[in-house]
């Protein structure tokens, strides 16, 4: 299971295999609805390595937030082995998983998710109550991380008292108070302005690099999401390869050949063919070359996604 | 989570939302105040009935016909005076021996009149029934004797006949017949509303008389020791029945009345606690309806706890003691409110009402224990609520 991308990052992980906060495999989430039943994950398998940063893209609908659900242990899958900080979820209870989560992963949500009439610094702190942490020293905690995200004079405001931007800087203090592996940030400045949507990426992307946390981040912004190191591309419950992505100029067929690759293609090809699916306005681009900087790092998502893919999309549209 | 600061999250939920949780509070605070009030009127009766049947004298033992029971018909009276000479000389000592005959008239005296109790007895009352005089002298036995026309007052009666005048030495008229009023009773008081003092005494001869009757409805004797007390009940009713082969007689001591009325107000008193507890318990699902109300509200905000790693079993305790706290908050409103009010009722009322510290206990145990089992529901749904549907809620 070693993946290039998978260096150890600064600060490792607390259990489970060494450098690895998540790891997932053929991941699917299908969802009941009195006799119907909704796929919204088909197969997906990705390694998030300690310190990563990862941008998830795709439309809406794809599977994105599910996926973070599922990656952070707020959610189960109903099929696919899922570890979080080296922990399979499936060993574990509502409350192990509930601890779990407290220990290892941050939240970030478009709608910030703050407790109304609660202060700043008390929201803040809300995970610390969960760890048993007493009060002063979760105010001095949760003032300390108000700090970091450029809050130390707003302690004592309540989220109607602070901008949309300060709140959103609240929730990530609040991500980030327990020390977590993993940052999850869907779409994080969905409901903010651009330029303070840039301060408040500027700001993930500072504490995933200063402390290590890895971090995923789900954004509809192609600019945004090239920033990261790795990109994901999501469409209809499965990882679609780059080659597959129309919106990605960057195919990367030299990595095609290489050892670990599983050629994608035969499930790609008939989706071409057709010529129909509305999802791939660009379809015979796809033989569009041009290789990315991180391109050893998309085809492996590629390639554990490839078996999926040609039961899902191509079999699912 | 330490449960100190469950504690602390639970009074914030239900200071944030003071009115709501003052209205749901409402239910319980009356379920309690209610217990406490019913059972405080039902004590406060049996206690003052106790004192009063207590109060009567020490060994004293009542004969009358019919069977003393809880639901027993009263029956008609076949005692005569000749029955009470037969009793006499059981007791050895007519001094000992009370009878009474009673019958309602209206009693006159000059423009004014009383609608009042009025007892047909022997000069010895007040030997055997603890009973003191105001004014003037009681009835002696050359009245019994010559069947004079002459009555002793209660003290209401003779307000209400005399007001601030005199009435020893005046003329009444009961029942249109001129009796000579002697004396005066000192005041009894009211009990269970009911007015002591509202009774004229005349010598049982003369009251046979006027009512064309021979009747005794009731003989009381003063016992001479408490050990053999029911052994004289037990000769007094052979003799009364052999005289009377087809009457039934019983003989009570002040005990066996005692607690004939404990039972009777003792049900009473359960009953009305009972009633009490289904109010409580109404406001018991009263909570439990709130408690719902609350976690669908505040669904985002279980689901955002949730995802920072609150367990079911943490966000099912907060819900839990948010529950009682409602309950138990109301259960100690409603004690106060009970026991204020039970205050004003023996206060402003005739209603006796005396607050038992079992029934405070009781009360509040119980909005403790109704808290928690209406607040298991709710909190159980709040726990169990998957965080991702949660977090989604609006
Ligand atoms: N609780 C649910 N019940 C039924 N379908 C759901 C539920 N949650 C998500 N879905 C479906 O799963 C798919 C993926 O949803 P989501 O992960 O929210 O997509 P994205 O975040 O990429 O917009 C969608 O088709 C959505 O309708
Ligand atoms: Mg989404």
């Amino acid at each position: 299971m070693s993946r290039r991308e998978a260096e150890p990052a600064p600060g490792g992980v607390r259990g489970g295999r060494p450098g690895v906060a998540v790891d997932a495999v053929d991941l699917g989430r299908t969802y009941d609805l009195g006799g119907t039943s909704v796929a919204a994950l088909r197969g997906v398998s990705l390694t998030i390595a300690a310190g990563d940063y990862v941008a998830v893209v795709g439309p809406s609908g794809s599977g994105k937030s599910t996926l973070m659900h599922l990656l952070g242990g707020l959610d189960r899958p109903t099929s696919g082995r899922l570890a979080i900080g080296g922990r399979d979820v499936a060993t574990l209870d509502a409350g192990e998983l509930a601890t779990l989560r407290n220990e290892t992963i941050g939240f970030v949500f478009q709608s910030f998710h703050l407790l109304p009439r609660t202060s700043a610094v008390d929201n803040v702190a809300l995970p610390l109550v969960y760890r048993g942490i007493g009060g002063r020293r979760r105010r001095t905690m949760a003032a300390a991380m108000l700090g970091r995200v450029g809050l130390g004079h707003r302690l004592d405001h309540r989220p109607n008292q602070l901008s949309g931007g300060e709140q959103q800087r609240v929730a990530i203090a609040r991500a980030l108070v327990t020390d977590p592996v993993l940052l999850l940030a869907d779409e994080p400045t969905g409901n903010l302005d651009s330029v303070t949507g840039e301060s408040v990426l500027g700001l993930l992307e500072d504490l995933n690099a200063s402390s290590g946390v890895a971090l995923v981040l789900v954004t509809h912004d192609r600019e945004v999401a090239a920033r990261a190191r790795r990109q994901i591309v999501m469409r209809d419950g499965v990882v679609v390869p780059p080659a597959d992505d129309p919106d990605t100029p960057t195919v990367v067929p030299a990595a095609r050949g290489g050892p670990e690759i599983v050629d994608p293609a035969p499930s790609a090809e008939p989706r071409r063919a057709s010529g129909s699916d509305s999802g791939h306005p660009f379809g015979g681009s796809g033989g569009a070359t041009g290789a990315t900087e991180r391109r050893g790092e998309i085809p492996a998502a590629g390639k554990r996604c490839g078996g999926s893919i040609g039961a899902g999309p191509g079999g699912g549209s | 989570m330490r449960i100190a600061e469950a504690w602390r999250v639970a009074l914030d939920a239900l200071s944030a939302n003071r009115l709501r949780s003052m209205l749901t509070m409402l239910g319980v605070i009356i379920g309690v105040a209610a217990v406490v009030v019913l059972v405080a009127i039902g004590t406060g009766a049996k206690r003052e009935v106790e004192q009063q049947v207590e109060g009567l004298g020490s060994n004293l033992l009542i004969v009358v016909p019919g069977r003393i029971d809880f639901g027993a018909a009263p029956a008609v009276s076949r005692l005569s005076l000749a029955d009470v000479e037969a009793v006499n000389r059981i007791v050895g000592d007519p001094q000992r021996v009370a009878v009474t005959v009673t019958s309602g008239e209206t009693v006159r005296a000059g423009t004014r009149s009383a609608f009042t109790t009025v007892q047909g007895v022997l000069e010895t009352t007040p030997q055997v029934f603890v009973r003191d005089l105001d004014r003037g002298a009681y009835l002696t036995a050359s009245d019994v004797d010559t069947s004079r026309r002459v009555a002793v007052l209660g003290a209401t009666v003779a307000t209400t006949l005399f007001g601030d005048r005199e009435p020893v030495g005046q003329q009444v008229a009961i029942a249109g017949v001129r009796f000579r009023v002697v004396g005066v009773f000192a005041p009894l008081g009211q009990s269970l509303g009911v007015d002591r003092d509202d009774e004229v005494h005349i010598p049982v001869t003369a009251a046979h008389r006027l009512y064309g009757t021979q009747r005794i409805d009731g003989i009381a004797v003063k016992a001479p020791d408490r050990e053999k007390i029911s052994e004289l009940g037990n000769r007094i009713v052979a003799e009364l029945s052999r005289r009377h082969p087809d009457t039934e007689f019983s003989a009570v001591t002040q005990e066996q009345i005692l607690g004939v009325l404990g039972d009777i107000l003792g049900v009473l008193t359960g009953v009305l606690a009972a009633i009490a507890g289904i109010s409580l318990l109404v406001g018991g699902v009263g909570v439990s309806n709130i408690m719902l109300v609350s976690v669908r509200e505040r669904t985002r905000e279980i689901g955002l706890r949730k995802a920072v790693g609150a367990r079911p079993r943490d966000i099912a305790i907060q819900f839990l003691l948010e529950a009682v706290l409602l309950t138990v908050l109301g259960g100690v409103l409603g004690m106060a409110l009970g026991v204020g009010a039970a205050w004003l009722i023996s206060a402003l009322s005739p209603v006796p009402a005396a607050v038992t510290w079992w029934s405070l206990a009781l009360s509040f145990g119980v909005s403790a224990v109704v808290g928690i089992i209406f607040g298991v529901v709710p909190a159980q749904r709040a726990g169990r609520l998957d965080p991702v549907i949660a977090l989604r809620a609006e």
